[in-house]
């Protein structure tokens, strides 16, 4: 009576399983398939216009350039059926890694670039725009906070970002080097779930990006850090070599450099490549 | 045929996920990788905050439960639909609205904080609390029916005898509603062990206090850590696992 049940489950891991196997090897055989012929579909690049789906990984710190910059990307291309994900650099550059369909990955760091770089996935990365970083409290700084050293006073809750998101890597780096020690409250996943807890009055305070405390408008004050202890915050951008919409992808790199992209950067508050 | 080979879609669906987790687990590392300081700290912090939460449904959700079988009052179906909307909820949405109650500008939370200066958000009390949040309908909602479908004869003939509702209640209704207790509480504390959505949002993530297992593994394959986070993966899978082999005469039972 028992054993038929058994087998029967035995069967099915092993067909589920040879299943599995087969999955990895169509998998690989696509990838290369679809790298050969956007190869061919790139020799038309600049110029003409630049079509089909496109989806760019990019930081949390980016949302509202990106998004800003989306209108004028697809009025000039109609075709082009532009996605974006944002998400801390480092989930995305596990996502890239896992083989999530990007076509173009936007870093908040070269560190996170570098890991992809090395994996062999990306074609070779640029630089794209600059940031600082600033300190995000509440509306009016009910806590009087005027500097970095504030953050270690005792009864202000501080979030910061996670070890490996660049935002938080950045300002562990200018505490330390301040020897400020500042004792989180929570760990956050990116900028943005940071700057909400401040928004939401969970927190008192916070580090993120100059562009974040703008991009937050009314809903968070910004206290400056003075530009003698910014760290160099550079974004780098690249194509994904396994990416199906390389003519695209190259396209929104270039924008991204000097053109639509970069314009919605600046105007966001984010530095010019030097 | 036909069924036979859409029902293998389910499976595949349902248990190839499994094996791809299962096939990518590093066996030889698993020790050592369980056994890392952050692991050992959120394995342990995951134990004592489904423990806790177990005991907050146990506390306030039997006695609901209770009520709800046994007492007939207006709006008790909506009360029973709402206690129960955490098990469809997004957990997601359940840690946002724990934050508007519970959080330091919440309903309550602001009152606790004003009298007292103490919160949930951030405190390892919240990630008791997001789990007892997404966990408790499991108990209420299996207490309940054994409440309302076991034979109350027993209870009858005990109240002729003379016992008083509290002896009737510990020494008939209890016993005899016992297996399915343990079921609901056995599945509450599995969800309360898995439980992500909710606590990241509404607790925090910070090591020791808020950073339970599910967060770990998350921020783990984040930051490239694969071994520690499927080494953590294989701890849920295993204990969900003993939870349904332990349920297996009430679920897969006899046919």
């Amino acid at each position: 009576m028992r054993s038929r049940p058994v087998r029967t489950l035995v069967s099915v891991f092993t067909a589920a399983a040879s299943l599995a196997l087969a999955g990895c090897g169509s998998n690989a055989s696509t990838t290369g398939a679809s790298s050969s012929s956007t190869t061919t579909r790139s020799t038309t690049t600049t110029g003409s216009p630049v079509t089909g789906t496109l989806s760019v990984f990019a930081a949390a710190s980016l949302t509202g350039a990106f998004n800003a910059a989306k209108t004028s990307l697809v009025g000039a291309d109609p075709g082009l059926d532009l996605n974006y994900n944002f998400a801390g650099s480092n989930t995305l550059v596990a996502q890239i890694e896992q083989g999530a369909p990007a076509d173009v990955f936007a870093s908040a760091d070269t560190r996170n670039m570098d890991r992809l770089v090395a994996a062999g996935l990306l074609e070779t990365p640029v630089t794209f725009a600059r940031n600082k970083l600033e300190i995000a409290v509440a509306p009016g700084n009910p806590r009087h906070i005027t500097g970095l050293a504030d953050l270690a006073k005792p009864g202000v809750t501080v979030v910061l970002e996670a070890v490996g998101v660049p935002a938080g890597d950045y300002t562990r780096a200018v505490l330390a080097s301040q020897h400020v020690t500042v004792n989180p409250e929570s760990l956050e996943t990116d900028v943005k779930s940071a700057l909400a807890k401040v928004t939401s009055g969970e927190a008192d305070a916070t580090v993120v990006y100059v562009t974040d405390v703008r991009a937050a408008g009314p809903a968070v004050t910004g206290v400056t850090i003075p530009d003698s202890l910014q760290p160099e915050i550079t974004y780098p951008i690249a194509v994904v070599k396994a990416g199906r919409n390389r003519a695209a992808a190259r396209a929104f790199v270039t924008s991204a450099v000097s053109g639509a992209v970069q314009k919605a950067l600046e105007a966001a508050g984010f530095l010019p490549p030097r | 045929m036909a069924p036979a080979v859409l029902a293998a879609g389910a499976v595949v669906i349902v248990v190839l996920p499994l094996v791809g987790l299962l096939q990518r687990v590093s066996w030889s590392s698993l020790i050592s990788d369980l056994s890392a300081h952050d692991a050992y700290v959120a394995l342990r912090l995951s134990l004592e905050t489904s423990l806790g939460a177990l005991a907050v449904a146990l506390a306030f959700g039997l006695p609901l439960a209770w009520i709800l079988a046994r007492r007939r009052f207006p709006g008790r179906s909506l009360l029973r639909g709402l206690v129960t909307l955490p098990m469809v909820l997004p957990p997601v949405v359940g840690g946002i609205a724990l934050l508007y109650a519970f959080g330091r500008r919440g309903i309550a939370g602001q009152l606790v904080y004003d009298l007292t200066g103490w919160r949930f958000v951030f405190n390892t009390s919240g990630a008791v609390l997001a789990e007892a949040f997404v966990s408790m309908p499991f108990l209420i909602v299996t207490a309940e029916a054994a409440f309302r479908s076991m034979d109350r004869r027993g209870e009858e003939a005990a109240a002729t005898l003379g016992a008083g509702p509290a002896y009737r209640f510990r020494r008939v209704t209890l016993p005899a509603v016992a297996p399915a207790l343990a079921a609901g509480a056995a599945l509450a504390w599995a969800r309360a062990l898995g439980e992500f959505g909710a606590t990241i949002t509404f607790a925090g993530n910070l090591p020791g206090r808020t950073q339970t297992t599910p967060l770990l593994i998350y921020l783990d394959i984040e930051s490239g850590h694969e071994a520690t986070a499927l080494a953590l993966s294989l701890v849920l899978l295993a204990v969900s696992l003993a939870v349904l082999v332990g349920l297996r005469d009430r679920w897969l039972g006899h046919p």
